[in-house]
């Protein structure tokens, strides 16, 4: 059976899956909670100087998508709302009671060095494994000059990085927020200022829906609403690509990744890992179903992992690193199609009118003695995989390779592209 | 000791009544419907569309409900079947749409659309939503025969294309068999009137109530007073078994009394025997069978003459009579009914098979069934002595009923006809389509002046 143990920022722990810095982790009952459920780690929720922050009453906010709910999911609370020094008695508790486990804690100060120095001397006593700094919260902090307000500006970045390099022996890990035109911006100021990780995606400044009766957005506090952090599984893509770009980053070689975005299961995780994470941090997903959902993330791993023969995370954590490029290295001549299974065809039409509608023409509604048929017009077909995602029956539609005979080309070299390069640059 | 009697009336207590005799398929809550519609794939072509002989946009309408408007919903659905809400309770959606639903070859099971379908009309008729106005009135005047689904869809789609219309019905309430007919646990809280309501208040429609064409009316006096005519009889007769015994007192049709059933005020009154015996195999002999069971009695067995398969109750009403305590008996003819002392005690049957020409043919082997109550519900006939005209049958007919074309004329010029008078499926959902096939046509044949 796979070993799961994970290393992040130095940091250990008995497997990569940790509860990400929020509400879960903002107590020692909930972590303790998390702990005997199996987590392998938590960021507890960000601290503050005191006194503690205020939050509103009505917070969160669901996007559901034909039935699925929280499909998306938004927040507009602050850090923790209780006072430091309960915070910290509960940390060097929890983490006299859970050794093997990963303690990680969130911190949000003005950006001031004397504020960072002294909550950093504070952590430390509390036997804590290392410090993440918020720089993503996108509402209510920002506007006080913290969290995202820090985040979007790689100076400020590199400047309280280093700083808390300077302050304390704990790893320090950054938390990066994607509500930035270039995630590699901070990625690097992070790097720079000599970070031992970063953590990402924070959340994603959002409205989430508009309530039409009232004509506010939600939630909605007396009538009136305000951007929020937006997260869930909707989130996930952006949180992948926004890895990957760092992962690839000649300039953040090496720099240990924690994945965040969407995690919902093992299989979401194996991705962020396969684009370069050690290990990943999860909160929706917990805060929909409860801390229990790990067993199956630590079975589904392992399980996988034995299917494909990896021993350790370290075997396939990045391995798909690689395989991420840029669009013109991609091979103009490969070629394909789609085939439909028309034993498994149950006729609902999707395909055809996806594409006859919005893509190719490519696939032709007949009717054969009455009955209808679908079928792949080969010669209109350009690969787009449209059908293949609207089908809604599992293998009906397969996407299979053909044959063009010709040599690998990337856009680079290719003879339609009027500003190719010349042949005797090619790689 | 007291003997039970054979038939009585009250053999339930009043809480009972209420319970038996309420919907038997409750409605969706709104967050069902949610879920439901959103199994629905949108197909492209949607086979259910297809399979609805009114020709719903069922997509459609589900992608609203889905979406909250559920007004938009109704409409689609009214639009083409202004019987929708009565449809969505008595269709036999397992054999029509939600048999072509693209979700039984994915996963077994079906969109509930007639569930859906009524979720929809539900919300625009409680909310007394008018969503259809009369067209600018044409000055022609229709006479329609019949104010049952084929008369009324006819009427409500003249007077939306600007045609006023003159509706005679026999009885003295609207809506046919949805009033007189249909198990009462399909559509209780007295919807078919409702739904009658709210089909008239479309306005330039005038029913007659109490008066019977043959009778009251005749034929060619609609020919001369109005533009045209379109015919919606019921279907009046019942076969008989033809057996010895049938006159005896226990031996009922069973549209008799079904009809007394959903007039009754007080369900209390009606006898009901406690070992019943319905013959038939229809879905008349399932309402009647499972209401008597409601009723109170205690043995009801349903006897049909050839096998499950060719009973044209669909399985999934065969199934609802079994798990309502029916006993369904296939292969078997009556042969007599046996009285003692004047009291039906018992049926006499023949065990059948098929012969060589696929007809169901006795056996010779006898066994006989307890009874004290006989249903017949063997079947219905068209009474076409009102369209006669004097000892002429003025009508050309087909296999007993109005022979139409496909626009549902008949062989008279400007005599249309539609629902169970004409050839086709015995169904609601048919007749209401019959009605709004010939509206149309008597518009273009009013509009080109042919009249």
């Amino acid at each position: 059976m796979a070993d799961l143990t994970s290393t992040f920022a130095g940091i250990k722990s008995p497997n990569p899956f940790w509860l990400a810095s929020a509400p879960p982790t903002d107590k020692a009952y909930n972590v303790e909670r998390a702990f005997n459920a199996g987590w392998g780690g938590v960021v507890w929720k960000t601290l503050g100087e005191d006194p503690p922050i205020v939050n509103v009453s009505s917070r969160y906010g669901g996007l559901d998508i034909n039935g699925q709910r929280m499909a998306g999911f938004t927040n507009i609370e602050l850090i923790t709302d209780r006072p430091l020094e309960v915070n910290l008695r509960e940390i060097a508790q929890v983490k006299r009671n859970w050794p093997d486990r990963a303690l990680v804690v969130s911190l949000m100060v003005p950006c001031e060095e004397q504020s960072w120095k002294r909550i950093l001397a504070q952590v430390e006593n509390t036997g804590a494994d290392g410090v993440e700094l918020n720089f993503g919260c996108p509402h209510g902090m920002s506007e006080r000059g913290m969290g995202s307000a820090v985040g979007q500006v790689p100076d400020y970045v590199e400047m309280v990085t280093r700083w808390c390099k300077e302050h304390t022996r704990m790893p320090v890990i950054v938390k990066l927020t994607p509500n930035v035109t270039n995630i590699l911006g901070p990625a690097r100021a992070a790097r720079r200022g000599d970070a031992d990780g970063v953590s990402l995606i924070n959340t994603v400044s959002s409205i989430i829906s508009v309530d039409l009766d009232r004509m506010a957005p939600t939630p909605t506090v007396d009538g009136k609403g305000t951007h929020g952090g937006y997260c869930g599984p909707a989130v996930k893509p952006i949180a992948l690509h926004m890895v990957a770009e760092i992962a690839r980053d000649p300039d953040c070689t090496g720099l240990p990744l924690s994945g965040i975005g969407g995690i919902a299961t093992w299989r979401d995780a194996a991705e962020f890992m396969a684009l370069g994470a050690s290990t990943v941090q999860v909160c929706t997903a917990a805060m929909h179903y409860g801390f229990k959902i790990v067993e199956d993330m630590i079975d589904g791993l392992s399980n996988w992992m034995d299917e494909k023969g990896y021993a350790s995370p370290r075997d396939f954590v990045g391995k798909a690193v690689p395989n991420v490029t840029d669009w013109q290295y991609l091979n103009m001549n490969y070629k394909i199609i789609a085939r439909i299974d028309q034993r498994s065809c149950i006729q609902c039409g999707l395909c055809h009118i996806a594409c006859e509608d919005t893509a190719h023409q490519a696939i032709a509604a007949l009717r054969v003695d009455g009955k209808r048929r679908y079928e792949v017009i080969d010669a209109e077909c350009v690969g787009c995989n449209l059908c293949y995602h609207v089908c809604p029956v599992p293998g009906c539609i397969s996407m299979v390779e053909v044959d063009t005979g010709q040599p690998v080309v990337d856009w680079n070299h290719d003879p339609r592209n009027p500003r190719r390069l010349p042949v005797s640059e090619r790689g | 000791m007291k003997r039970n009697a054979a038939i009585a009336a009250g053999r339930l207590q009043p809480p009972d009544y209420v319970k038996n005799f309420d919907e038997a398929k409750p409605p969706l809550e709104p967050h069902q419907a949610l879920v439901d519609a959103g199994r629905c794939l949108f197909c492209y072509d949607a086979p259910c569309i297809e399979a609805c002989p009114t020709g719903i946009d069922i997509p459609s309408f589900i992608r609203k409900i889905g979406t909250g408007n559920l007004k938009g919903a109704a409409v689609d659905i009214l639009s083409e079947n202004i019987m929708g809400g009565m449809c969505a309770r008595v269709c036999p959606t397992e054999v029509l749409c939600e048999q072509a639903c693209v979700r039984n070859a994915s996963e077994g099971k079906p969109v509930r659309i007639g569930l859906l379908q009524r979720h929809a009309t539900d919300w625009l008729l409680s909310r007394g939503v008018q969503p259809f106005r009369r067209a600018v009135p044409s000055g022609r005047r229709v006479g329609v025969v019949g104010a049952g689904p084929a008369g009324l869809s006819c009427a409500h789609r003249l007077a939306m294309l600007g045609h006023d219309s003159v509706v005679f019905e026999a009885r003295s309430k609207a809506a046919g068999l949805n009033e007189y007919g249909v198990a009462a646990y399909k559509t209780p809280h007295g919807f078919a009137q409702r739904e009658v309501d709210f089909i008239l208040a479309v306005g330039g429609i005038e029913v007659r109530a109490g008066r019977a064409l043959g009778r009251d009316v005749t034929l060619q006096e609609l020919r001369r007073e109005f533009d045209a005519v379109f015919l919606g009889l019921g279907l009046a007769g019942t076969k008989t078994l033809g057996v010895p015994g049938e006159a005896l007192s226990g031996v009922e049709d069973a549209v008799t009394y079904i009809e007394r059933l959903r007039q009754t005020p007080d369900l209390a009154t009606l006898a009901v025997g406690r070992r019943v015996v319905a013959i038939g195999g229809g879905n008349t002999a399932i309402d009647i069978a499972v209401q008597a069971k409601r009723l109170g009695a205690e043995d009801v067995t349903i006897v049909y003459r050839r096998g499950a398969d060719a009973m044209s109750a669909t399985g999934h009403e065969q199934e609802f009579a079994q798990t309502n305590g029916v006993r369904i008996k296939h292969w078997a003819q009556p042969v007599r009914l046996i009285a003692e002392a004047g009291q039906l005690i018992a049926a006499e049957f023949e065990y059948t098979r098929l012969d060589t020409t696929g007809r169901p043919v006795g056996t010779g082997e006898l066994f006989s069934l307890e009874a004290d109550q006989v249903f017949k519900a063997i079947g219905q006939v068209l009474v076409a002595d009102p369209l006669r005209s004097g000892d002429r049958q003025v009508l050309e007919m087909q296999g007993g009923k109005i022979a139409v074309d496909a626009e549902r004329h008949t062989s008279l010029p400007g005599v249309w006809a539609g629902g169970d008078c004409t050839a086709g499926a015995d169904l609601t959902v048919q007749a209401v389509q019959d009605g709004k096939v010939a509206a149309h046509a008597i518009d273009r044949w009013l509009r080109a002046g042919a009249r």
